[in-house]
């Protein structure tokens, strides 16, 4: 279905960004483990005044048709993130001896 | 290179825009806005389903049908927190969608008269939002993209759920069968408006497809949509509300008649049967709940406290 809906008079046009949540409940970061012997790995997020409200909506909302047996949820303000510019990744791109594809080993030796 | 290079490259790439990436104001109002469009109609879409929980015709029904009812808020759920991480706050945009100035999909302002509709929503509604969606999986925003795969994985159910609803009609009385007919005389045309307007008057998809925010065109999305979906009624044995619905030897494509325009302008800009009643049911709902959002807060900091002193 079309979300663009066309614009028509009395929608919002300005720049809806730089409001701030009314009811204050902070960003949960919600990681779910699949199944046994798996990481927990990042589904989604959602708001909840508490981290025990925070599970129980994270389980409602993330695992609805049994994706997983295990949920984190972590406050979003406790993830401290990388700088993603390329200065910090680029270096190990020319760096292919890191890689075991980097070695030809002859045919003869077999598997390794 | 500076932001506007890296994004521009991105694109090019067929890569996907993350949210600390710098990104052009435009790029990011654009899909604020869609993004809050799509969460806005899963939420509203739960009314006209929501409708019929009490009268589902048996106990297998009614559980089926709660738990379509409460994937559409999940969906909603996952979309706003896509729109988040382009800086606007869930609060924001609610309020937006409670005061009017961000808007749902159309369709939902359509009433659900009978069980049948309930079928009907299933197999045309969301068949249209699948056909939609499936594109929008490869839309240029990570978040947005992500939502979609996610999204699509449970949509399946609500359209074969839909199917199975009309399926178990055509199979029954005759009056079942009237029943099921007039459900999709109802809503085969607003289904088909869901792709939106034709191309050539879509003021948005242009520079939508530059970004790749939107990937296909709004009538070929909605084309794929009636190939796929007339085949499906013919063997319910429904017939479409279109005389000039014919298949084209040629192109190998269902042709349809001349949608009714008019009618779509209409419901978009407030006139359509239920426009009022649904943002009252959601601002009625949202204040109920208030109590309810206090009392949590109220725990969380009693708990907090009690964890600190």
């Amino acid at each position: 279905m079309t979300y663009e809906v066309p614009e028509i008079p009395g929608e919002q046009t300005e720049d809806p960004t730089g409001h701030h949540d009314e009811h204050g409940w902070p960003l949960w970061e919600v990681f779910v483990r699949p199944k046994r012997g798996l990481n927990h790995s990042h589904a989604g997020s959602l708001h909840a005044p508490d981290a025990e409200a925070a599970v129980q909506n994270a389980r409602d909302a993330y695992t609805r048709r049994a994706e997983g047996i295990s949920v984190w949820v972590v406050p979003s303000t406790a993830i401290h993130a990388s700088d993603d510019s390329e200065a910090m990744f680029e270096p190990f791109e020319d760096r292919p001896y890191r890689h075991p594809t980097f070695y030809d080993i002859p045919e003869e030796v077999g598997q390794m | 290179m500076t932001g506007e290079d890296r994004f521009l490259e991105t694109i090019e790439a067929d890569d996907k825009v993350e949210p600390r990436d710098w990104m052009p104001d435009g790029y990011r109002k654009t899909l604020i806005r869609q993004i809050a469009q799509h969460a806005h109609s899963e939420v509203i879409g739960m009314q006209p389903e929501g409708n019929w929980i009490t009268r589902a015709p048996t106990l297998m029904r009614k559980i089926i049908l709660m738990a379509k009812v409460q994937d559409e808020a999940g969906h909603g759920l996952y979309l706003y927190s896509a729109a988040e991480t382009l800086g606007v706050s869930r609060d924001e945009l609610q309020h937006l969608l409670h005061t009017g100035k961000q808007k749902y999909s159309s369709i939902f302002n359509y009433p659900t008269l009978s069980w049948a509709d309930i079928g009907a929503i299933g197999w045309l509604v969301d068949g249209a939002a699948i056909v939609n969606q499936i594109a929008l999986q490869q839309t240029s925003y990570g978040p947005y993209a992500r939502a979609m795969v996610k999204i699509c994985k449970e949509e399946s159910f609500h359209a074969r759920q839909g199917y199975s609803i009309l399926l178990a009609l055509s199979r029954g009385s005759e009056a079942q069968r009237a029943m099921m007919q007039d459900a999709v005389d109802r809503w085969w045309w607003p289904s088909l408006m869901m792709f939106g307007p034709p191309d050539a008057e879509s003021t948005h998809t242009e520079q939508s497809m530059e970004w790749k925010i939107k990937r296909v065109t709004n009538d070929e999305l909605r084309q794929r949509f009636v190939d796929q979906t007339v085949p499906q009624g013919q063997h319910l044995g429904v017939t479409f509300p279109d005389p000039d619905l014919a298949y084209d030897e040629g192109t190998g494509h269902w042709m349809i008649g001349d949608i009714d325009w008019d009618e779509f302008w209409a419901v978009v800009k407030g006139d359509g049967r239920l426009n009022r009643e649904r943002i009252a049911a959601k601002v009625r709902a949202w204040e109920g709940g208030a109590w309810v959002r206090e009392a949590a807060t109220a725990y969380a900091e009693k708990v907090n406290l009690r964890r600190t002193a």
